[in-house]
C-alpha cells in the first residue's frame, strides 16, 4: 500500500513541478520585452555566457573536426569513397554535432555558472531584497540571462561547426592527403543551406532556450544552502543534457526524415 | 513618484495587524497576532528563534499571504493587493535583511544607487549626490567604491541600511539588525536606527532578540511566543514586568516559560535504564 | 567605463558568429551556387515529373546552366509544368529538348537540356516543346513483363 501511495505522491509532485516550471517559463517570457528595453543588462550577460564559452567551444570544435576527419577517412576508404570526406564532416557537424555538442558543453560551462549564480543570489536573499525594493527579480535578473543564452547558443554552434570543418580539412587534406578540390566540391554539392545549415541553426536556438531555461529554473529553485546550490548545478547538467538529447531526436525526426 | 490608486490613510497607526494567522505547511507559526505600529516610532518585535518574527515582516511586505486576519499598511490591506499595487506600496518601504543582502556583483555605490536608478528619472549627478548623502548618514561615504566582498559584515549591513533609506521610506523593516555584531558596531547600528527614524519621520520595526540594544532605543516592544503576543509595552514597563516569560527574556535566564530542553522522553529511558532502577 | 569594453567584446562575439555562419553557408553549403546572374524564365511540360524537385539544377553537357524554380500541375492538359530559370548568358535554340535524368543510379533527379538546331533562341516565357518524362520504374517493369509475355506467346504459337 505504501509503495502505491508513494507512487501517487511522486506523480502529483511531478505534475505540480511541471506546472510550476511552466508558470515560471511564462513569467520569464512576459518579462522579455522589458528586459530587451534594458539592453545593457542583456549585453553584459551575452558577454558572460557567450564570450567566456568561446574558447572551450572553439577548441572542442577543432578536436571534434580532427576526429571526424580521421574516422571518416578510415571508414569511407573501405568503400572507395574518400573523396566524400568533406561532405561527411560537414553534414555531421552542421546537422548534429554542432548544435548538440555545443549545447552539452554550454550546459556544463555556462549553464552551471548561471545556476550557481542564481542559487547564491537566492541564498543571500538578494532576490528577496530586490522584490522588497519593488523591482521584479525575474525581469531584472532572470530574463536578461535567458535572452543572452538564446542569442549566444546559435552563435557558438555555428562557431563549433565552422571550426570543426576546418579541423576536418586540416586532418583530411593537409595530413592525410584527400584531394582539396573534391573535399570542398562534394561538400558544397551535398550541404544545402536551408535544409542542413538552416535546420542546424533552428536546433541550436531550441537547445539554447531549453538549456538556459533549465539552468535558470534549477538555480531559482535551489535550496539556499551550500549543498543545495551544489546539488542544483549537478542537476542542471544532467537535466539539460537529457533534455537536449531528447529534443534532438524529436527535431531530427521532424526535420530530416522527409529528405 | 506615482501615488497608489487609493489614497492612503494619514492618521491612525501606520501598520495595523489584526488577528493574524499563518502556517508554514502544517506547522502553525502565528495563531492570532494583533499589533499596531504608530507613526514615527521605533517598535521592537522580540521573541525566541523560530517564533515567527521574520514571518511578520514578510507578511507586512507582502512576500507572504496570511491564512486569515489582516495586515494593513496606511489603511490599505496588503493581502488584497495585486502585484502592481504591491510594488507601489513597497516603494514607500525599506527593508534591511539579516546579512545585508547586498548585490555582490555591484559596488557599494551602485547598490545604494539601485533603487534610485530603478524608480526615479534623476540625472546621474543628482543620483551621485543622493547616494553619497545616504552613505554619509551611515558613515560609509569613503567606502563607496568598494565591492561588497571587500567590506566587513557590519559595514555591509550599514550599506544595506543606506540602500533601504535611499527613497526616504515611511516604513523601515529591520530583520535582526544586531545579529553577530561586535559591541562598537552594535552601538553604531542602534544609534543609526534611532537617528534615521527621527530624521525621516519614519516608522521603524525591528525584529530582534537582542534585549539590551532594543530596549535602549525602542518606543514600544512586543514579545511573541507560541504564535501569539505574549507581552507588550514600553521598555520601562517591560523591564519592571513580573510576567515570567518577560522576566526570562529580559534577564536572559536559561530556563523558564521557554523550556531549555527540547521535548523528549525521560533521560533514564533514553539511556536504556529501566524507570526507577538504580 | 567597463561597459565600453564589454560592448566591444560582445560585438566581436556576434561578428565572429556571423562570420562562422557565413562560412558555413558559402564555403560548406551551396549558397554560392545560387548565381547572382540575370536569368530568363522558360517552362516545359512533362507527362511525368518523377522525382524532380524545385531548386534542382538544369544541366547541359554536364554544366549547370539554370535552376528549376517551381513545379505545378495543369488541370486543363493534365500534365506537370516545370518553371525554369536559365542564366541569360546561355542561349538555347527553340527546339532544344529537356529530359529528366538521374545523377548516378539512385541519385537526385535533374533536368538535362540538349541544344537543338533552330536559328531562333528561347526567349523569356517561351516553352520548351521537346520533353522526355522521367523514367518510372513500375512502367519499365510492366513493359518488360508485357514484352516477355508477348515473346512467350509468339514462341508458343506453332
Amino acid at each position: 500500500m505504501n509503495a502505491i501511495a508513494a507512487i501517487g505522491a511522486w506523480s502529483i509532485a511531478t505534475v505540480r513541478g511541471v506546472g510550476d516550471a511552466t508558470r515560471f517559463f511564462l513569467a520569464v517570457l512576459g518579462q522579455i520585452p522589458r528586459a530587451l528595453l534594458r539592453f545593457g543588462l542583456v549585453r553584459d550577460q551575452v558577454h558572460f555566457v557567450g564570450n567566456y564559452s568561446v574558447v572551450i567551444i572553439g577548441v572542442s570544435g577543432l578536436f571534434v573536426g580532427f576526429v571526424l576527419g580521421l574516422q571518416g577517412y578510415y571508414t569511407l576508404q573501405r568503400y572507395g569513397s574518400e573523396q566524400a570526406l568533406g561532405l561527411l564532416v560537414a553534414l555531421s557537424l552542421v546537422r548534429e554535432l554542432g548544435p548538440v555538442v555545443t549545447a552539452l558543453l554550454f550546459a556544463g560551462r555556462a549553464g552551471t555558472s548561471l545556476t550557481a549564480e542564481i542559487g547564491l543570489m537566492k541564498a543571500g536573499e538578494q532576490l528577496s531584497a530586490m522584490e522588497m525594493m519593488a523591482v521584479n527579480p525575474i525581469g531584472r535578473v532572470i530574463a536578461p540571462r535567458f535572452i543572452a543564452g538564446v542569442i549566444a547558443m546559435p552563435i557558438l554552434a555555428a562557431l563549433f561547426s565552422a571550426v570543426g570543418i576546418i579541423g576536418g580539412y586540416i586532418v583530411g587534406v593537409q595530413l592525410i592527403g584527400v584531394d582539396e578540390g573534391a573535399f570542398w566540391a562534394q561538400m558544397q554539392g551535398g550541404v544545402d543551406v536551408w535544409s542542413d545549415v538552416g535546420n542546424g541553426v533552428i536546433k541550436s536556438i531550441v537547445f539554447g532556450i531549453a538549456v538556459t531555461f533549465v539552468a535558470l529554473r534549477t538555480g531559482f529553485e535551489a535550496s539556499p544552502t551550500p549543498e543545495g546550490v551544489s546539488r542544483a548545478t549537478t542537476r542542471t547538467v544532467v537535466t539539460a543534457s537529457l533534455t537536449v538529447l531528447a529534443l534532438d531526436f524529436i527535431l531530427t525526426a521532424l526535420m530530416f526524415s522527409g529528405s | 513618484m506615482n501615488e497608489p490608486a487609493a489614497t492612503p490613510v494619514t492618521d491612525g497607526p501606520l501598520v495595523d495587524i489584526a488577528d493574524l494567522h499563518f502556517s508554514y505547511g502544517a506547522r502553525p507559526i502565528l495563531s492570532g497576532v494583533t499589533m499596531q505600529f504608530r507613526r514615527g516610532k521605533v517598535i521592537a518585535v522580540m521573541g525566541g528563534s523560530g517564533s515567527g518574527k521574520t514571518t511578520i515582516l514578510r507578511l507586512i511586505g507582502g512576500q507572504l499571504r496570511p491564512d486569515s486576519g489582516t495586515v494593513r499598511v496606511a489603511g490599505q490591506e496588503i493581502a488584497a493587493m495585486n502585484e502592481k499595487a504591491l510594488y507601489v506600496v513597497r516603494r514607500r518601504m525599506g527593508m534591511l535583511f539579516q546579512f545585508g543582502a547586498l548585490f555582490t556583483d555591484m559596488s557599494v555605490f551602485e547598490n545604494v544607487a539601485f533603487p534610485l536608478r530603478e524608480h526615479t528619472d534623476l540625472s546621474d549627478e543628482l543620483v551621485r549626490d543622493l547616494v553619497l548623502m545616504k552613505l554619509n548618514a551611515v558613515g560609509l561615504r569613503g567606502a563607496h567604491e568598494l565591492m561588497p566582498g571587500e567590506i566587513s559584515g557590519g559595514m555591509a549591513r550599514r550599506v544595506a541600511l543606506a540602500r533601504a533609506i535611499a527613497l526616504d521610506p515611511q516604513l523601515i523593516l529591520y530583520d535582526e539588525p544586531f545579529a553577530g555584531l561586535d559591541p562598537i558596531s552594535l552601538g553604531v547600528t542602534a544609534n543609526l536606527i534611532r537617528a534615521l527614524t527621527d530624521a525621516l519621520g519614519a516608522t521603524s520595526v525591528l525584529v530582534t532578540h537582542d534585549v539590551a540594544e532594543s530596549l535602549a532605543i525602542a518606543d514600544y516592544v512586543y514579545f511573541i511566543a507560541s504564535g501569539k503576543v505574549a507581552a507588550e509595552g514600553t521598555p520601562d514597563e517591560l523591564s519592571r514586568s513580573t510576567d515570567p516569560f518577560v522576566r526570562q527574556f529580559v534577564d536572559g535566564a536559561p530556563d523558564g516559560p521557554v523550556p531549555f530542553h527540547y521535548p523528549a522522553q525521560s533521560f533514564a529511558a533514553d539511556l536504556g535504564l529501566r524507570e526507577g532502577s538504580r | 567605463m567597463k561597459s565600453k569594453a564589454i560592448d566591444i567584446w560582445v560585438g566581436l562575439f556576434v561578428v565572429v558568429g556571423a562570420a562562422a555562419l557565413l562560412f558555413l553557408a558559402l564555403k560548406a553549403g551551396n549558397l554560392a551556387s545560387f548565381s547572382t546572374q540575370a536569368t530568363y524564365r522558360v517552362n516545359a511540360r512533362f507527362d511525368n515529373i518523377g522525382g524532380l524537385k524545385p531548386r534542382a539544377p538544369v544541366k547541359s553537357a554536364g554544366v549547370v546552366v539554370g535552376r528549376v524554380v517551381g513545379i505545378h500541375f495543369d488541370d486543363k492538359t493534365y500534365n506537370a509544368v516545370a518553371d525554369i530559370d536559365l542564366e541569360t548568358q546561355y542561349k538555347f535554340p527553340k527546339d532544344s529538348s529537356a529530359k529528366i535524368l538521374t545523377s548516378g543510379l539512385l541519385g537526385e533527379q535533374y533536368l538535362g537540356l540538349e541544344a537543338g538546331g533552330d536559328q531562333t533562341m528561347l526567349a523569356n516565357n517561351d516553352r520548351i516543346t521537346n520533353t522526355q518524362s522521367a523514367v518510372v520504374l513500375e512502367n519499365l517493369i510492366s513493359q518488360f513483363l508485357f514484352n516477355k509475355a508477348a515473346d512467350g506467346n509468339s514462341k508458343d504459337k506453332p
